[in-house]
Protein backbone atom coordinates (compact mmCIF):
# COMPACT_ATOMS: atom_id res chain seq x y z
CA UNK A 1 0.00 0.00 0.00
CA UNK A 2 2.84 2.30 0.93
CA UNK A 3 4.39 1.57 -2.38
CA UNK A 4 1.29 2.51 -4.37
CA UNK A 5 1.06 5.81 -2.51
CA UNK A 6 4.73 6.49 -3.02
CA UNK A 7 4.48 5.63 -6.70
CA UNK A 8 1.49 7.93 -7.19
CA UNK A 9 3.21 10.79 -5.40
CA UNK A 10 6.37 10.45 -7.46
CA UNK A 11 4.37 10.17 -10.66
CA UNK A 12 2.53 13.34 -9.73
CA UNK A 13 5.82 15.08 -9.15
CA UNK A 14 7.12 13.84 -12.50
CA UNK A 15 4.14 15.28 -14.34
CA UNK A 16 4.38 18.52 -12.41
CA UNK A 17 8.06 18.91 -13.29
CA UNK A 18 7.38 18.33 -16.98
CA UNK A 19 4.53 20.84 -16.81
CA UNK A 20 6.67 23.50 -15.16
CA UNK A 21 9.53 22.96 -17.57
CA UNK A 22 7.16 23.19 -20.53
CA UNK A 23 5.89 26.46 -19.12
CA UNK A 24 9.37 27.84 -18.52
CA UNK A 25 10.47 26.87 -22.03
CA UNK A 26 7.35 28.42 -23.52
CA UNK A 27 8.07 31.73 -21.86
CA UNK A 28 11.79 31.65 -22.57
CA UNK A 29 11.13 30.90 -26.24
CA UNK A 30 8.13 33.15 -26.82
CA UNK A 31 8.66 36.07 -24.54
CA UNK A 32 12.39 36.78 -24.20
CA UNK A 33 13.32 37.16 -27.87
CA UNK A 34 10.33 39.35 -28.69
CA UNK A 35 8.74 38.26 -31.93
CA UNK A 36 10.19 35.01 -33.30
CA UNK A 37 8.68 35.81 -36.70
CA UNK A 38 10.90 38.90 -36.94
CA UNK A 39 13.97 36.83 -36.11
CA UNK A 40 13.10 34.17 -38.67
CA UNK A 41 12.15 36.63 -41.41
CA UNK A 42 15.34 38.65 -40.96
CA UNK A 43 15.99 42.37 -40.88
CA UNK A 44 14.73 43.39 -44.32
CA UNK A 45 11.59 41.27 -44.66
CA UNK A 46 8.35 43.00 -45.64
CA UNK A 47 5.57 43.31 -43.04
CA UNK A 48 3.45 40.90 -45.09
CA UNK A 49 6.15 38.22 -44.96
CA UNK A 50 6.48 38.63 -41.22
CA UNK A 51 2.71 38.36 -40.78
CA UNK A 52 2.66 35.20 -42.92
CA UNK A 53 5.29 33.61 -40.69
CA UNK A 54 3.31 34.65 -37.60
CA UNK A 55 0.22 32.88 -38.93
CA UNK A 56 2.28 29.80 -39.79
CA UNK A 57 3.78 29.67 -36.28
CA UNK A 58 0.52 30.53 -34.59
CA UNK A 59 2.14 33.51 -32.89
CA UNK A 60 -0.55 35.87 -34.25
CA UNK A 61 -2.97 34.52 -31.64
CA UNK A 62 -3.13 35.75 -28.02
CA UNK A 63 -0.38 34.46 -25.72
CA UNK A 64 -2.75 32.46 -23.53
CA UNK A 65 -4.24 30.49 -26.41
CA UNK A 66 -0.73 29.89 -27.76
CA UNK A 67 0.21 28.54 -24.35
CA UNK A 68 -2.75 26.14 -24.23
CA UNK A 69 -2.00 24.89 -27.74
CA UNK A 70 1.61 24.40 -26.69
CA UNK A 71 0.70 22.35 -23.60
CA UNK A 72 -1.74 20.13 -25.45
CA UNK A 73 0.76 19.44 -28.23
CA UNK A 74 3.42 18.44 -25.71
CA UNK A 75 0.98 16.09 -24.04
CA UNK A 76 0.62 14.41 -27.45
CA UNK A 77 4.41 14.34 -27.99
CA UNK A 78 3.92 16.59 -30.98
CA UNK A 79 6.79 19.08 -31.09
CA UNK A 80 5.79 20.62 -34.40
CA UNK A 81 7.85 20.78 -37.58
CA UNK A 82 11.25 22.41 -38.02
CA UNK A 83 11.35 25.86 -39.56
CA UNK A 84 14.16 25.05 -41.97
CA UNK A 85 13.30 21.64 -43.46
CA UNK A 86 9.69 21.33 -42.35
CA UNK A 87 10.25 17.81 -41.00
CA UNK A 88 8.52 16.72 -37.79
CA UNK A 89 10.81 17.55 -34.85
CA UNK A 90 10.00 14.31 -33.01
CA UNK A 91 11.07 12.28 -36.06
CA UNK A 92 14.47 13.99 -36.18
CA UNK A 93 14.87 13.51 -32.45
CA UNK A 94 14.04 9.81 -32.58
CA UNK A 95 16.54 9.33 -35.41
CA UNK A 96 19.33 10.84 -33.35
CA UNK A 97 18.39 9.70 -29.86
CA UNK A 98 19.69 6.08 -30.04
CA UNK A 99 23.26 7.30 -30.56
CA UNK A 100 23.11 9.70 -27.62
CA UNK A 101 21.45 7.08 -25.44
CA UNK A 102 24.14 4.52 -26.33
CA UNK A 103 26.81 7.04 -25.47
CA UNK A 104 25.18 7.91 -22.15
CA UNK A 105 24.67 4.24 -21.24
CA UNK A 106 28.30 3.42 -22.03
CA UNK A 107 29.45 6.45 -20.09
CA UNK A 108 27.41 5.64 -17.00
CA UNK A 109 28.54 1.98 -17.12
CA UNK A 110 32.16 3.09 -17.13
CA UNK A 111 31.34 5.46 -14.30
CA UNK A 112 29.71 2.77 -12.16
CA UNK A 113 32.24 0.03 -12.80
CA UNK A 114 35.16 2.28 -11.96
CA UNK A 115 33.65 4.36 -9.20
CA UNK A 116 31.69 1.94 -7.04
CA UNK A 117 34.50 -0.57 -6.30
CA UNK A 118 37.02 2.24 -5.86
CA UNK A 119 34.68 4.21 -3.60
CA UNK A 120 33.92 1.18 -1.43
CA UNK A 121 37.60 0.27 -1.16
CA UNK A 122 38.45 3.86 -0.25
CA UNK A 123 35.90 3.82 2.56
CA UNK A 124 36.84 0.39 3.90
CA UNK A 125 40.57 1.04 3.80
CA UNK A 126 40.58 4.71 4.74
CA UNK A 127 43.86 6.60 4.40
CA UNK A 128 45.36 3.67 2.50
CA UNK A 129 46.91 3.97 -0.95
CA UNK A 130 43.52 3.02 -2.38
CA UNK A 131 41.94 5.93 -0.64
CA UNK A 132 44.56 8.40 -1.87
CA UNK A 133 44.21 7.08 -5.37
CA UNK A 134 40.44 7.47 -5.09
CA UNK A 135 40.74 11.04 -3.81
CA UNK A 136 43.13 12.07 -6.57
CA UNK A 137 40.93 10.38 -9.14
CA UNK A 138 37.78 12.11 -7.95
CA UNK A 139 39.45 15.54 -7.80
CA UNK A 140 40.79 15.11 -11.33
CA UNK A 141 37.45 13.85 -12.56
CA UNK A 142 35.70 16.94 -11.30
CA UNK A 143 38.34 19.36 -12.55
CA UNK A 144 38.84 18.04 -16.07
CA UNK A 145 35.99 19.08 -18.39
CA UNK A 146 34.78 16.21 -20.55
CA UNK A 147 35.39 18.08 -23.79
CA UNK A 148 39.02 18.72 -22.90
CA UNK A 149 39.52 15.13 -21.79
CA UNK A 150 38.05 14.06 -25.12
CA UNK A 151 40.57 16.17 -27.00
CA UNK A 152 43.48 14.85 -24.92
CA UNK A 153 42.36 11.27 -25.55
CA UNK A 154 42.11 12.02 -29.26
CA UNK A 155 45.63 13.44 -29.34
CA UNK A 156 46.95 10.43 -27.47
CA UNK A 157 45.06 7.52 -29.03
CA UNK A 158 44.11 8.81 -32.47
CA UNK A 159 46.98 11.14 -33.37
CA UNK A 160 50.07 9.87 -31.53
CA UNK A 161 49.47 6.11 -31.11
CA UNK A 162 46.80 5.81 -33.82
CA UNK A 163 44.96 2.80 -32.42
CA UNK A 164 41.53 4.45 -32.36
CA UNK A 165 39.64 6.42 -35.02
CA UNK A 166 39.62 10.24 -34.94
CA UNK A 167 36.11 11.57 -35.62
CA UNK A 168 32.71 10.06 -36.43
CA UNK A 169 30.43 7.27 -35.20
CA UNK A 170 30.78 4.55 -37.83
CA UNK A 171 32.24 1.64 -35.85
CA UNK A 172 32.01 0.51 -32.22
CA UNK A 173 35.62 1.68 -31.80
CA UNK A 174 34.39 5.24 -32.40
CA UNK A 175 32.43 5.05 -29.16
CA UNK A 176 35.32 4.16 -26.85
CA UNK A 177 36.90 7.57 -26.35
CA UNK A 178 33.62 9.56 -26.13
CA UNK A 179 32.27 7.12 -23.55
CA UNK A 180 35.44 7.39 -21.47
CA UNK A 181 35.36 11.20 -21.68
CA UNK A 182 31.76 11.22 -20.50
CA UNK A 183 32.18 8.54 -17.86
CA UNK A 184 35.28 9.98 -16.19
CA UNK A 185 33.63 13.04 -14.65
CA UNK A 186 30.56 11.02 -13.60
CA UNK A 187 32.80 8.38 -12.03
CA UNK A 188 34.36 11.07 -9.85
CA UNK A 189 31.01 12.12 -8.43
CA UNK A 190 29.72 8.57 -7.96
CA UNK A 191 32.99 7.66 -6.24
CA UNK A 192 32.68 10.50 -3.74
CA UNK A 193 29.10 9.50 -3.01
CA UNK A 194 29.92 5.80 -2.61
CA UNK A 195 32.84 6.59 -0.31
CA UNK A 196 30.93 9.05 1.89
CA UNK A 197 27.94 6.75 2.13
CA UNK A 198 30.05 3.70 3.04
CA UNK A 199 31.97 5.67 5.69
CA UNK A 200 28.69 6.80 7.22
CA UNK A 201 27.30 3.27 7.15
CA UNK A 202 30.42 1.79 8.76
CA UNK A 203 30.07 4.19 11.69
CA UNK A 204 26.51 3.10 12.51
CA UNK A 205 25.51 1.12 15.57
CA UNK A 206 24.35 -2.02 13.81
CA UNK A 207 27.89 -2.46 12.54
CA UNK A 208 29.13 -2.49 16.13
CA UNK A 209 26.42 -5.03 16.96
CA UNK A 210 27.43 -7.18 14.01
CA UNK A 211 31.06 -7.08 15.13
CA UNK A 212 30.09 -7.73 18.74
CA UNK A 213 28.19 -10.86 17.86
CA UNK A 214 31.37 -12.20 16.30
CA UNK A 215 30.79 -11.85 12.57
CA UNK A 216 33.94 -11.76 10.49
CA UNK A 217 35.15 -8.37 9.25
CA UNK A 218 34.40 -9.55 5.72
CA UNK A 219 30.79 -10.27 6.58
CA UNK A 220 30.39 -6.97 8.41
CA UNK A 221 31.90 -4.82 5.70
CA UNK A 222 30.94 -6.49 2.47
CA UNK A 223 27.57 -7.88 3.46
CA UNK A 224 26.01 -5.62 6.05
CA UNK A 225 27.51 -2.24 5.31
CA UNK A 226 27.77 -2.61 1.54
CA UNK A 227 24.07 -3.36 1.11
CA UNK A 228 22.99 -0.18 2.84
CA UNK A 229 25.94 1.90 1.77
CA UNK A 230 25.20 1.47 -1.90
CA UNK A 231 21.60 2.64 -1.65
CA UNK A 232 22.24 6.38 -2.06
CA UNK A 233 24.46 5.55 -5.03
CA UNK A 234 21.33 4.57 -6.98
CA UNK A 235 19.86 8.05 -6.65
CA UNK A 236 23.10 9.75 -7.56
CA UNK A 237 23.57 7.49 -10.55
CA UNK A 238 20.10 8.38 -11.77
CA UNK A 239 20.84 12.09 -11.56
CA UNK A 240 24.25 11.62 -13.16
CA UNK A 241 22.69 9.73 -16.03
CA UNK A 242 20.46 12.70 -16.69
CA UNK A 243 23.41 15.06 -16.64
CA UNK A 244 25.17 12.77 -19.05
CA UNK A 245 22.54 13.56 -21.67
CA UNK A 246 23.54 17.20 -21.29
CA UNK A 247 27.24 16.37 -21.36
CA UNK A 248 26.74 14.31 -24.50
CA UNK A 249 25.94 17.53 -26.40
CA UNK A 250 29.51 18.71 -25.97
CA UNK A 251 31.19 15.35 -26.34
CA UNK A 252 29.29 14.69 -29.57
CA UNK A 253 30.64 17.99 -30.82
CA UNK A 254 34.23 17.04 -29.91
CA UNK A 255 34.03 13.70 -31.71
CA UNK A 256 31.71 14.79 -34.56
CA UNK A 257 29.03 12.26 -33.67
CA UNK A 258 25.59 12.80 -35.22
CA UNK A 259 23.54 12.51 -32.03
CA UNK A 260 20.87 14.55 -30.29
CA UNK A 261 23.42 17.12 -29.19
CA UNK A 262 24.52 17.93 -32.71
CA UNK A 263 20.90 18.15 -33.81
CA UNK A 264 20.22 20.55 -30.98
CA UNK A 265 23.26 22.68 -31.81
CA UNK A 266 22.26 22.69 -35.46
CA UNK A 267 18.92 24.10 -34.34
CA UNK A 268 20.71 26.77 -32.35
CA UNK A 269 23.07 27.78 -35.13
CA UNK A 270 20.15 27.92 -37.57
CA UNK A 271 17.95 29.71 -35.02
CA UNK A 272 15.32 27.03 -35.63
CA UNK A 273 13.30 27.61 -32.51
CA UNK A 274 10.81 24.77 -32.89
CA UNK A 275 13.75 22.38 -33.08
CA UNK A 276 15.35 23.97 -30.01
CA UNK A 277 12.23 23.89 -27.87
CA UNK A 278 11.45 20.33 -28.96
CA UNK A 279 14.97 19.21 -28.06
CA UNK A 280 14.84 20.88 -24.65
CA UNK A 281 11.45 19.44 -23.76
CA UNK A 282 12.47 15.99 -24.95
CA UNK A 283 15.63 15.94 -22.83
CA UNK A 284 13.70 17.36 -19.87
CA UNK A 285 11.16 14.56 -20.10
CA UNK A 286 13.84 11.88 -20.38
CA UNK A 287 15.76 13.46 -17.52
CA UNK A 288 12.72 13.57 -15.24
CA UNK A 289 11.78 10.04 -16.25
CA UNK A 290 15.21 8.68 -15.35
CA UNK A 291 15.08 10.38 -11.95
CA UNK A 292 11.59 9.00 -11.43
CA UNK A 293 12.76 5.47 -12.25
CA UNK A 294 15.76 5.86 -9.94
CA UNK A 295 13.43 6.94 -7.13
CA UNK A 296 11.15 3.95 -7.72
CA UNK A 297 14.08 1.54 -7.86
CA UNK A 298 15.42 3.07 -4.68
CA UNK A 299 12.10 2.59 -2.91
CA UNK A 300 12.01 -1.05 -3.97
CA UNK A 301 15.40 -1.84 -2.49
CA UNK A 302 14.91 0.46 0.50
CA UNK A 303 11.25 0.44 1.62
CA UNK A 304 12.01 2.87 4.48
CA UNK A 305 11.98 5.78 2.04
CA UNK A 306 8.33 5.27 1.10
CA UNK A 307 7.14 6.80 4.34
CA UNK A 308 8.34 10.39 4.21
CA UNK B 1 45.10 10.53 9.20
CA UNK B 2 47.58 13.17 10.36
CA UNK B 3 49.45 12.81 7.09
CA UNK B 4 46.15 13.40 5.33
CA UNK B 5 45.53 16.60 7.29
CA UNK B 6 49.01 17.79 6.42
CA UNK B 7 48.69 17.06 2.72
CA UNK B 8 45.29 18.77 2.72
CA UNK B 9 46.95 21.85 4.20
CA UNK B 10 49.68 21.82 1.59
CA UNK B 11 47.12 21.40 -1.18
CA UNK B 12 45.06 24.25 0.20
CA UNK B 13 48.08 26.57 0.23
CA UNK B 14 49.00 25.56 -3.32
CA UNK B 15 45.44 26.19 -4.48
CA UNK B 16 45.36 29.64 -2.90
CA UNK B 17 48.77 30.45 -4.37
CA UNK B 18 47.66 29.36 -7.84
CA UNK B 19 44.54 31.51 -7.69
CA UNK B 20 46.51 34.51 -6.44
CA UNK B 21 48.87 34.19 -9.41
CA UNK B 22 45.89 33.83 -11.73
CA UNK B 23 44.10 36.88 -10.34
CA UNK B 24 47.29 38.95 -10.37
CA UNK B 25 48.06 38.06 -13.98
CA UNK B 26 44.46 38.71 -15.01
CA UNK B 27 44.58 42.20 -13.49
CA UNK B 28 48.04 42.98 -14.80
CA UNK B 29 47.46 41.22 -18.13
CA UNK B 30 48.78 44.08 -20.33
CA UNK B 31 52.02 44.07 -18.33
CA UNK B 32 52.47 40.30 -18.01
CA UNK B 33 51.35 39.06 -21.41
CA UNK B 34 54.29 39.01 -23.84
CA UNK B 35 52.10 39.84 -26.87
CA UNK B 36 48.79 41.42 -27.76
CA UNK B 37 46.31 38.51 -27.48
CA UNK B 38 44.39 39.36 -30.64
CA UNK B 39 47.30 40.51 -32.82
CA UNK B 40 47.88 38.16 -35.74
CA UNK B 41 51.37 37.24 -36.97
CA UNK B 42 50.52 35.34 -40.15
CA UNK B 43 54.19 34.58 -40.87
CA UNK B 44 54.51 32.48 -37.73
CA UNK B 45 51.35 30.40 -37.61
CA UNK B 46 51.37 27.03 -35.77
CA UNK B 47 54.76 27.57 -34.10
CA UNK B 48 55.39 24.89 -31.49
CA UNK B 49 56.45 26.24 -28.08
CA UNK B 50 59.84 28.03 -28.24
CA UNK B 51 61.60 30.67 -26.17
CA UNK B 52 59.97 33.33 -28.35
CA UNK B 53 56.43 31.98 -27.84
CA UNK B 54 56.57 29.96 -24.64
CA UNK B 55 53.34 28.04 -25.33
CA UNK B 56 53.43 28.29 -29.13
CA UNK B 57 51.19 30.15 -31.58
CA UNK B 58 47.77 29.37 -33.06
CA UNK B 59 46.29 29.30 -36.57
CA UNK B 60 46.56 33.10 -36.85
CA UNK B 61 50.02 33.24 -35.33
CA UNK B 62 48.61 34.64 -32.09
CA UNK B 63 50.60 33.94 -28.92
CA UNK B 64 48.94 31.17 -26.88
CA UNK B 65 50.37 32.27 -23.53
CA UNK B 66 49.08 35.82 -23.99
CA UNK B 67 45.66 34.50 -24.96
CA UNK B 68 45.56 32.27 -21.89
CA UNK B 69 46.45 35.23 -19.66
CA UNK B 70 43.74 37.41 -21.21
CA UNK B 71 41.35 34.46 -21.14
CA UNK B 72 41.72 34.29 -17.37
CA UNK B 73 40.03 37.69 -17.28
CA UNK B 74 36.81 36.41 -18.78
CA UNK B 75 36.96 33.24 -16.66
CA UNK B 76 37.28 35.19 -13.41
CA UNK B 77 34.66 37.75 -14.40
CA UNK B 78 32.22 34.95 -15.26
CA UNK B 79 32.85 33.37 -11.88
CA UNK B 80 32.43 36.60 -9.92
CA UNK B 81 29.29 37.80 -11.72
CA UNK B 82 27.63 34.38 -11.79
CA UNK B 83 28.23 33.78 -8.10
CA UNK B 84 27.00 37.29 -7.23
CA UNK B 85 23.76 36.90 -9.18
CA UNK B 86 23.17 33.37 -7.88
CA UNK B 87 23.95 34.34 -4.31
CA UNK B 88 21.68 37.38 -4.35
CA UNK B 89 18.79 35.73 -6.20
CA UNK B 90 19.04 32.33 -4.53
CA UNK B 91 19.72 33.80 -1.11
CA UNK B 92 16.69 36.07 -1.27
CA UNK B 93 14.41 33.30 -2.49
CA UNK B 94 15.78 30.91 0.12
CA UNK B 95 15.18 33.41 2.93
CA UNK B 96 11.66 34.16 1.68
CA UNK B 97 10.88 30.45 1.46
CA UNK B 98 12.36 29.74 4.87
CA UNK B 99 10.66 32.62 6.66
CA UNK B 100 7.42 32.90 4.68
CA UNK B 101 4.22 30.91 4.79
CA UNK B 102 4.08 27.25 3.82
CA UNK B 103 2.37 28.07 0.53
CA UNK B 104 5.00 30.60 -0.45
CA UNK B 105 7.68 28.11 0.53
CA UNK B 106 6.33 25.26 -1.56
CA UNK B 107 5.63 27.46 -4.60
CA UNK B 108 9.10 29.00 -4.60
CA UNK B 109 10.87 25.71 -4.03
CA UNK B 110 8.84 23.97 -6.72
CA UNK B 111 10.19 26.46 -9.25
CA UNK B 112 13.69 26.20 -7.90
CA UNK B 113 13.57 22.40 -8.02
CA UNK B 114 12.32 22.45 -11.59
CA UNK B 115 15.35 24.47 -12.63
CA UNK B 116 17.56 22.20 -10.57
CA UNK B 117 16.12 19.08 -12.17
CA UNK B 118 17.53 20.01 -15.53
CA UNK B 119 20.96 19.56 -17.12
CA UNK B 120 22.71 22.91 -16.53
CA UNK B 121 24.46 23.02 -19.85
CA UNK B 122 21.30 22.44 -21.86
CA UNK B 123 19.39 25.11 -19.99
CA UNK B 124 22.29 27.53 -20.40
CA UNK B 125 22.51 26.93 -24.15
CA UNK B 126 18.77 27.43 -24.52
CA UNK B 127 18.66 30.66 -22.57
CA UNK B 128 21.76 32.02 -24.30
CA UNK B 129 20.46 31.09 -27.72
CA UNK B 130 17.52 33.39 -27.11
CA UNK B 131 19.29 36.16 -25.22
CA UNK B 132 21.98 36.27 -27.88
CA UNK B 133 25.54 34.95 -27.78
CA UNK B 134 28.14 36.64 -25.67
CA UNK B 135 29.76 36.86 -22.26
CA UNK B 136 27.12 39.06 -20.63
CA UNK B 137 24.28 36.77 -21.68
CA UNK B 138 26.22 33.72 -20.47
CA UNK B 139 26.77 35.29 -17.07
CA UNK B 140 23.12 36.24 -16.74
CA UNK B 141 21.98 32.75 -17.73
CA UNK B 142 24.47 31.03 -15.44
CA UNK B 143 23.58 33.29 -12.55
CA UNK B 144 19.90 32.43 -12.80
CA UNK B 145 20.57 28.72 -13.34
CA UNK B 146 22.93 28.54 -10.36
CA UNK B 147 20.57 30.29 -7.94
CA UNK B 148 18.44 27.24 -6.92
CA UNK B 149 21.39 25.60 -5.15
CA UNK B 150 21.75 28.69 -2.98
CA UNK B 151 18.00 28.90 -2.45
CA UNK B 152 17.92 25.28 -1.23
CA UNK B 153 20.88 25.77 1.06
CA UNK B 154 19.70 29.05 2.56
CA UNK B 155 16.15 27.77 2.99
CA UNK B 156 17.24 24.57 4.77
CA UNK B 157 19.54 26.45 7.12
CA UNK B 158 16.96 29.17 7.75
CA UNK B 159 14.33 26.58 8.67
CA UNK B 160 16.77 24.86 11.03
CA UNK B 161 17.85 28.09 12.70
CA UNK B 162 14.28 29.42 12.89
CA UNK B 163 13.43 26.64 15.34
CA UNK B 164 16.39 27.38 17.62
CA UNK B 165 15.60 28.76 21.08
CA UNK B 166 17.52 32.01 20.72
CA UNK B 167 15.75 32.94 17.48
CA UNK B 168 12.34 32.16 18.98
CA UNK B 169 13.29 34.25 21.98
CA UNK B 170 14.27 37.16 19.75
CA UNK B 171 11.02 36.84 17.85
CA UNK B 172 8.90 36.76 20.94
CA UNK B 173 10.63 39.93 22.11
CA UNK B 174 9.35 41.59 18.95
CA UNK B 175 12.68 41.89 17.11
CA UNK B 176 12.00 42.83 13.46
CA UNK B 177 12.48 39.99 10.95
CA UNK B 178 15.12 41.97 9.06
CA UNK B 179 17.20 42.23 12.20
CA UNK B 180 16.84 38.53 12.96
CA UNK B 181 17.98 37.70 9.45
CA UNK B 182 20.91 40.05 9.73
CA UNK B 183 22.02 39.21 13.26
CA UNK B 184 21.20 35.52 13.61
CA UNK B 185 20.55 33.82 10.32
CA UNK B 186 23.19 35.27 8.03
CA UNK B 187 26.14 34.74 10.42
CA UNK B 188 25.05 31.14 10.94
CA UNK B 189 24.80 30.18 7.28
CA UNK B 190 27.81 32.14 6.07
CA UNK B 191 30.21 29.18 6.26
CA UNK B 192 28.18 26.84 4.10
CA UNK B 193 27.36 29.63 1.68
CA UNK B 194 31.04 30.41 1.19
CA UNK B 195 31.71 26.75 0.40
CA UNK B 196 28.88 26.75 -2.14
CA UNK B 197 30.26 29.97 -3.66
CA UNK B 198 33.56 28.30 -4.39
CA UNK B 199 31.85 25.26 -5.95
CA UNK B 200 29.59 27.48 -8.07
CA UNK B 201 32.56 29.60 -9.10
CA UNK B 202 34.35 26.54 -10.46
CA UNK B 203 31.23 25.21 -12.15
CA UNK B 204 30.46 28.50 -13.85
CA UNK B 205 33.99 28.70 -15.28
CA UNK B 206 33.62 25.18 -16.73
CA UNK B 207 30.17 25.95 -18.11
CA UNK B 208 31.32 29.20 -19.69
CA UNK B 209 34.18 27.32 -21.36
CA UNK B 210 31.75 24.68 -22.58
CA UNK B 211 29.43 27.31 -24.03
CA UNK B 212 32.31 29.12 -25.71
CA UNK B 213 33.51 25.75 -26.99
CA UNK B 214 30.10 25.28 -28.61
CA UNK B 215 30.30 28.77 -30.08
CA UNK B 216 27.53 30.42 -28.05
CA UNK B 217 29.66 32.00 -25.32
CA UNK B 218 32.53 34.46 -25.67
CA UNK B 219 32.80 35.55 -29.28
CA UNK B 220 35.98 35.82 -31.38
CA UNK B 221 38.42 37.50 -31.48
CA UNK B 222 38.21 37.84 -27.67
CA UNK B 223 40.35 35.37 -25.74
CA UNK B 224 38.55 32.74 -23.70
CA UNK B 225 39.83 29.32 -22.71
CA UNK B 226 36.78 27.57 -24.14
CA UNK B 227 37.05 29.46 -27.40
CA UNK B 228 40.74 28.59 -27.68
CA UNK B 229 39.88 24.91 -27.22
CA UNK B 230 37.15 25.20 -29.83
CA UNK B 231 39.66 26.46 -32.40
CA UNK B 232 42.23 23.89 -31.26
CA UNK B 233 39.90 21.04 -32.12
CA UNK B 234 40.46 21.66 -35.85
CA UNK B 235 44.23 21.32 -35.51
CA UNK B 236 44.65 18.33 -33.19
CA UNK B 237 47.02 16.65 -35.64
CA UNK B 238 49.24 19.55 -36.61
CA UNK B 239 49.21 21.63 -33.41
CA UNK B 240 48.27 19.58 -30.32
CA UNK B 241 49.74 22.21 -27.97
CA UNK B 242 46.78 24.45 -28.82
CA UNK B 243 44.50 21.93 -27.12
CA UNK B 244 46.75 21.16 -24.17
CA UNK B 245 47.67 24.43 -22.43
CA UNK B 246 44.34 26.31 -22.23
CA UNK B 247 42.69 23.13 -20.90
CA UNK B 248 45.46 22.66 -18.37
CA UNK B 249 44.96 26.14 -16.92
CA UNK B 250 41.20 25.60 -16.92
CA UNK B 251 41.52 22.29 -15.09
CA UNK B 252 43.96 23.73 -12.52
CA UNK B 253 41.64 26.66 -11.84
CA UNK B 254 38.69 24.36 -11.23
CA UNK B 255 40.84 22.05 -9.13
CA UNK B 256 42.01 24.98 -7.00
CA UNK B 257 38.45 26.14 -6.30
CA UNK B 258 37.34 22.59 -5.49
CA UNK B 259 40.24 22.05 -3.08
CA UNK B 260 39.46 25.33 -1.34
CA UNK B 261 35.77 24.41 -1.12
CA UNK B 262 36.57 20.94 0.26
CA UNK B 263 39.00 22.27 2.83
CA UNK B 264 36.58 24.92 4.05
CA UNK B 265 33.70 22.47 4.31
CA UNK B 266 35.88 20.11 6.35
CA UNK B 267 36.85 22.90 8.71
CA UNK B 268 33.17 23.63 9.18
CA UNK B 269 32.23 20.02 9.64
CA UNK B 270 35.24 18.12 10.97
CA UNK B 271 33.27 14.90 11.46
CA UNK B 272 33.31 14.19 7.76
CA UNK B 273 37.07 14.33 7.27
CA UNK B 274 37.88 13.73 3.66
CA UNK B 275 34.43 12.70 2.55
CA UNK B 276 32.46 15.79 1.59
Amino acid sequence: MDFVKFFARRLGRLLLTVFIISTLVFFVVRVIPGDPALIIAGMDASPEDVQAIRVKLGTDKPLLSQYLVWLSSIARFDFGTTLISGEPVIKLIMERFPLTLTLALLGISIGIFVAVPLGVMSAVKRWSLWDYFGLVFSQLGMAIPSFWLGMLLLILFAVKIRILPLFGADTPAHFILPAVSLGFARAAIILRMARASMIEELSKEYIITARAKGLTERMVKYKHALKNGLLPVITVTGIQFGYMLGGAIIVEQVFSMPGLGRLFLFGIYQRDFTLIQGGVIFVAIIFSLVNFLADILYSIVNPKIRVE
Amino acid sequence: MIAARKSQKVLFSLAVLFLLVLVASAIAAPLVAPYNPTEQFLTKRFKAPTMENLLGTDNYGRDVLSRIIYGSRSALIVGIVTVSIALFLGGTIGLLAGLGSRNLDSTLMLFMDSILSFPTILLAITVVSFLGYGLVQVMLALGIISSPVFARLVRAETLAIKGEGYVEAARSLGTPVVKIVYKHIIPNILGKVVVQCSITFALSIVTESSLSYLGVGTQPPEASWGLMLKDARNYLVQAPWLAIYPGLVLAFTVLAFNIIGDTLSERLNPRLTGSS
